[in-house]
């Protein structure tokens, strides 16, 4: 009696092990593929502020995706004139046009500035829909979120996998600033 | 050898069996239909048909000003279950419609419709020039429908927008609740309407036996705002109505924390959440043109301190609250917000009266 009892718990712990043993290079794959998608993406060229480098402007990965720096404060942008309609910071990470000012915002999970606190629901539902936090005000240009919004679910869950296994960076991006005669 | 055999053909029967109810589940996946006089909302003489219950909700969600008609369908002998207070679970079947309207022309209805357990459809329909019938809208929306105002034009959702709206709060079907349909209706309830003669209220809907379980409470307490301040009544109720489908605490947004839906199922002498949760609360969004530590959602006495003000008088993309569903400032409800927050006690945060002439100018 004893032996089947002591038997059935080994192979039970056995299954565990496997299952949790394949899940692990399963998690792992995901977020590689997450992070692959998110670099074909581009997402570091408005989500990561850009310094200048010894080759010229390259995105400053200590901050990688953590948004607009909130210690840089903007000062107002220059006036649209003729075709130029449209300015952009030199992190790349803070943009003025017709829709005002948008700053990109903070990817890593950190929770309080971040996308720590978010689900993949939520997520998913902010790419698909357009919106922020998948249910609030429109997001702002120029995230391209109408070409996103294709993606297939599974390359969206490994993004927001990946998104979530990177370093939280404490940074509160601020709010977007409306148009001024709008204000 | 034989053992194998007999796993095997039992393996092989549940695999068959599961592609088999797939399929079964695809091939009858109900289908919308592509006139609104096929729903079931209209009788074979094209009228109204009998078996569908008006009612209007005492708390009505603003639309820039569109006249509104609303009709339930419950399966015949079924019961929706309120046995959460805040959350009913509707039968499968259930149907209801909204038909918006501006200057009394049909511009749009919308359906939804509880095809599956698990199922959840909704459809806006377009009106015809001849106003004879409604046709199926795409599933991106009209976004220029009917002008409103010049240069305002009234959008028919996406199923997208649909969705983001009553996916917001496990009821998923909004303006049908306790409350809503209370028999205690606040006679200053912005946009209130006087309900159909033949308008099915929480009493009726108890005396009909379509609750499970029965609530005699309702009969004898109605449900209402908790709150002895008729300015503040209102306003709770204008909130909820109109904030707390997105800003509750059992939604995708409840870590927010700003909870504007009022709670049936809450003890009598608590706070209304919209109270609880907003009053001197600092909030995420700030006031723009203000000191930022002033900023608070609800500023007790100083509305222009308060996110709360700004974002529902508001509408533009950046700010303006509702985010959708609206593109004309509800300027009654920002009366009616502002003289509420006015009346609350000031806290000493927004006080400042030099701070407060800022905070005006910049609007």
């Amino acid at each position: 009696m004893e032996k089947r009892l002591m038997a059935s718990l080994a192979l039970l712990v056995s299954v565990c092990l496997a299952s949790s043993a394949a899940a692990a290079p399963e998690a792992a794959a995901k977020i590689a593929h997450g992070k692959y998608m998110v670099q074909i993406m581009a997402c570091n060229d408005c989500h990561t502020p850009w310094k200048m480098g010894p080759n010229g402007p390259e995105p400053d990965m200590t901050r990688m995706l953590s948004g607009h720096p909130q210690q840089m404060v903007m000062p107002d942008a220059p006036a649209a004139k003729g075709p130029w309609m449209w300015a952009g910071a030199a992190t790349n990470t803070a943009f003025a046009g017709p829709w005002g000012v948008s700053f990109a915002a903070n990817l890593t999970p950190d929770k309080e500035t971040g996308l720590g606190d978010w689900t993949e629901e939520t997520f998913i539902q902010a790419l698909r829909s357009g919106r922020h936090q998948g249910q609030g005000r429109p997001i702002m240009p120029p995230m391209p979120w109408m070409s996103y919004r294709s993606a297939s679910d599974e390359d969206l869950s490994a993004i927001y996998a990946y998104l979530q296994s990177i370093p939280a960076i404490v940074n509160q991006v601020p709010q977007a600033i409306e148009p001024r005669e709008a204000q | 050898m034989q053992f194998r055999w007999r796993h095997f053909v039992v393996i092989l029967c549940v695999a068959v069996a599961i592609v088999a109810t797939r399929e079964a589940t695809y091939a009858h996946s109900p289908r919308v239909p592509q006139w609104l006089s096929k729903t079931g909302l209209y009788d074979v003489d094209g009228r109204l048909d009998p078996g569908n219950l008006h009612y209007s909700p005492q708390y009505p969600l603003w639309t820039d000003g569109a006249g509104k008609e609303r009709w339930i369908y419950l399966p015949p002998g079924s019961k929706i279950d309120v046995s959460n207070a805040d959350v009913w679970q509707f039968p499968v079947g259930t149907k209801l419609w909204k038909q918006f309207s501006f200057a009394d022309h049909k511009v749009e209805t919308r359906m939804i419709w509880h095809a599956a357990e698990d199922q959840w459809i909704f459809a806006a329909y377009r009106w015809n020039a001849e106003q004879t019938d409604a046709e199926l809208a795409p599933e991106e929306g009209v976004r220029n429908s009917w002008e409103i105002l010049p240069g305002r034009q009234h959008a028919i959702p996406s199923t997208s927008d649909c969705r983001t709206c009553h996916m917001g709060s496990p009821a998923i079907v909004l303006g049908f609740s306790a409350l809503q349909l209370s028999d205690d209706r606040d006679p200053n309830a912005l946009h209130g309407e006087t309900p159909p003669a033949d308008a099915v209220t929480l009493s009726g809907l108890e005396k009909r036996g379509r609750l499970k379980p029965a609530r005699s409470d309702h009969l004898s307490k109605p449900p209402r705002i908790r709150t002895q301040d008729p300015i503040e009544r209102t306003a709770l109720g204008y909130l909820s109505a109109n904030c707390g489908n997105c800003h509750n605490d059992a939604g995708p947004l409840a870590r927010l924390g700003l909870f504007l839906l009022h709670d049936d199922a809450a003890p009598a002498g608590a706070d209304e959440p919209a109270r609880a949760t907003t009053i001197d609360a600092k909030g995420l969004w700030k006031v723009p043109g203000i000191p930022p530590d002033r900023s608070r959602i609800v500023a007790p006495g100083v509305p222009a301190h308060s996110s709360l003000h700004y974002r529902i008088a508001s509408r533009r993309l950046a700010s303006q609250m509702p985010p959708l569903g609206t593109v004309i400032r509800d300027s009654v409800a920002v009366q009616l917000i502002d003289q509420w927050i006015e009346n609350l006690a000031p806290s000493g945060a927004g006080t400042d009266g030099h701070s407060q002439q800022g905070a005006q100018a910049s609007h």
